[in-house]
């Protein structure tokens, strides 16, 4: 083995608090690491000889994210989570099939290739529903529709938008209790901790301002997340889940690149996110 | 405790911008005087760069 060469790259155009935090637990761990912007990556062929072999995905785009594992792949390179696992996370439509395809609850989802399709999809799926871009986060673009009139004018912008991607709908039922959910998060097949989301609007998103309180980690709840994180491929998720007025609890999003601020500050001292990361990591780079 | 810092000046507004020693390369930090989000894009020499604008596909 070369000794020079480092063996785990850290791969992110933004340093925040997530990455710090890895960053500083792979250095009290003593483990050498080598920060990758990925705006200056390209990848020809073969992996240059000074690459890492093991690179720790971080990058906050989605495209440029998917693309550079799968390029770095391609050259030999072992990506976390996988470039496979980048393009079901980051894309509603492939994380929704997936979850699907393993049987796990989920609610009532539909894509419609149109959006005149997408009307008669919300008719059996009933209102309200929700409408949300295929890819992107952060609560952006989601949207909220009552009753059918409500539906067709927010088509009538989707069928405007210019990206032939944003013509192909992602629709779902709006879980009733929606302003309240469960982040999970998993960590090499764990789930480490879970945390409530209650958010002023429906959105419960934590960079719109949602409220985030520990939660007691229930083995119902773990095992829903970590099935969850498996069926999208993915070694690090946040899984959120949803539980509707009946106690039935649905997976609502699996997301590949996980912040964990709020979710560090709910947990206090009963979990080390960063830490957890960096120790699979380690392992996983060792292996 | 004595905090170490750097100072840099702000691509924007040409002020005096303190960083602090632990901050990393491609971290994100705000101009005190005009609000700027900068980018470090190398601390040794400490170096500035306004941040790029979010992009639709960012996030989780
Ligand atoms: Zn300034």
């Amino acid at each position: 083995m070369d000794s020079v060469t480092p063996r785990l790259g850290i791969l992110a155009s933004r340093v925040r608090y997530e990455e710090k935090s890895i960053m500083a637990a792979l250095e009290r761990r003593g483990a050498e690491f080598e920060y990758l912007d990925p705006r200056s990556l390209s990848v020809v062929g073969a992996a240059p000889r000074e690459a890492p072999s093991f690179v720790f995905n971080r990058e906050i785009g989605h495209f440029r994210a998917y693309y550079a594992a799968s390029a770095l792949e391609s050259a030999g390179v072992t990506v976390l989570n996988t470039a496979a696992a980048t393009r079901v996370t980051g894309d509603k439509w492939h994380t929704s099939a997936a979850l699907l395809g393993a049987g796990l609850p989920t609610p009532a989802t539909a894509l419609a290739m149109t959006p005149d399709a997408a009307l008669k999809a919300l008719e059996e799926i009933g209102y309200p529903a929700v409408i949300k871009p295929l890819v992107g986060s952060w609560g952006r673009l989601v949207t909220r529709v009552t009753d059918r009139a409500m539906a067709s004018a927010v088509l009538e912008y989707v069928a405007a938008l210019p990206s032939p991607q944003s013509h192909v709908v992602y629709l779902q039922e709006l879980v009733p209790k929606a302003d309240r959910d469960i982040r999970v998060v998993v960590v090499g097949g764990t789930a480490i901790g879970a945390m409530h989301r209650r958010g002023a609007e429906w959105r419960t998103n934590v960079a719109r301002g949602a409220v985030s309180e520990h939660c007691p980690l229930s083995r119902s709840h773990a095992e829903l997340a970590v099935s969850a994180a498996a069926a999208v491929g993915a070694d690090i998720a946040g899984v959120d889940l949803i539980e509707d007025e009946e106690g039935r609890v649905t997976v609502l999003e699996v997301n590949g690149q996980v912040e964990f601020r709020g979710f560090q500050e709910a947990e206090g001292s009963r979990v080390d996110v960063g830490d957890s990361i960096a120790a699979l990591l380690i392992a996983r780079a060792a292996a | 405790m004595q905090k170490i810092t750097y100072a840099a000046e702000c691509p924007e507004c040409a002020s005096a911008v303190t960083i602090e020693a632990e901050v990393r390369v491609s971290e994100i930090i705000e101009c005190t005087d005009c609000r700027s989000e900068l980018e470090i894009v190398s601390t040794e020499p400490p170096e500035l760069a306004l941040a790029p604008e979010v992009e639709d596909d960012w996030g989780e």
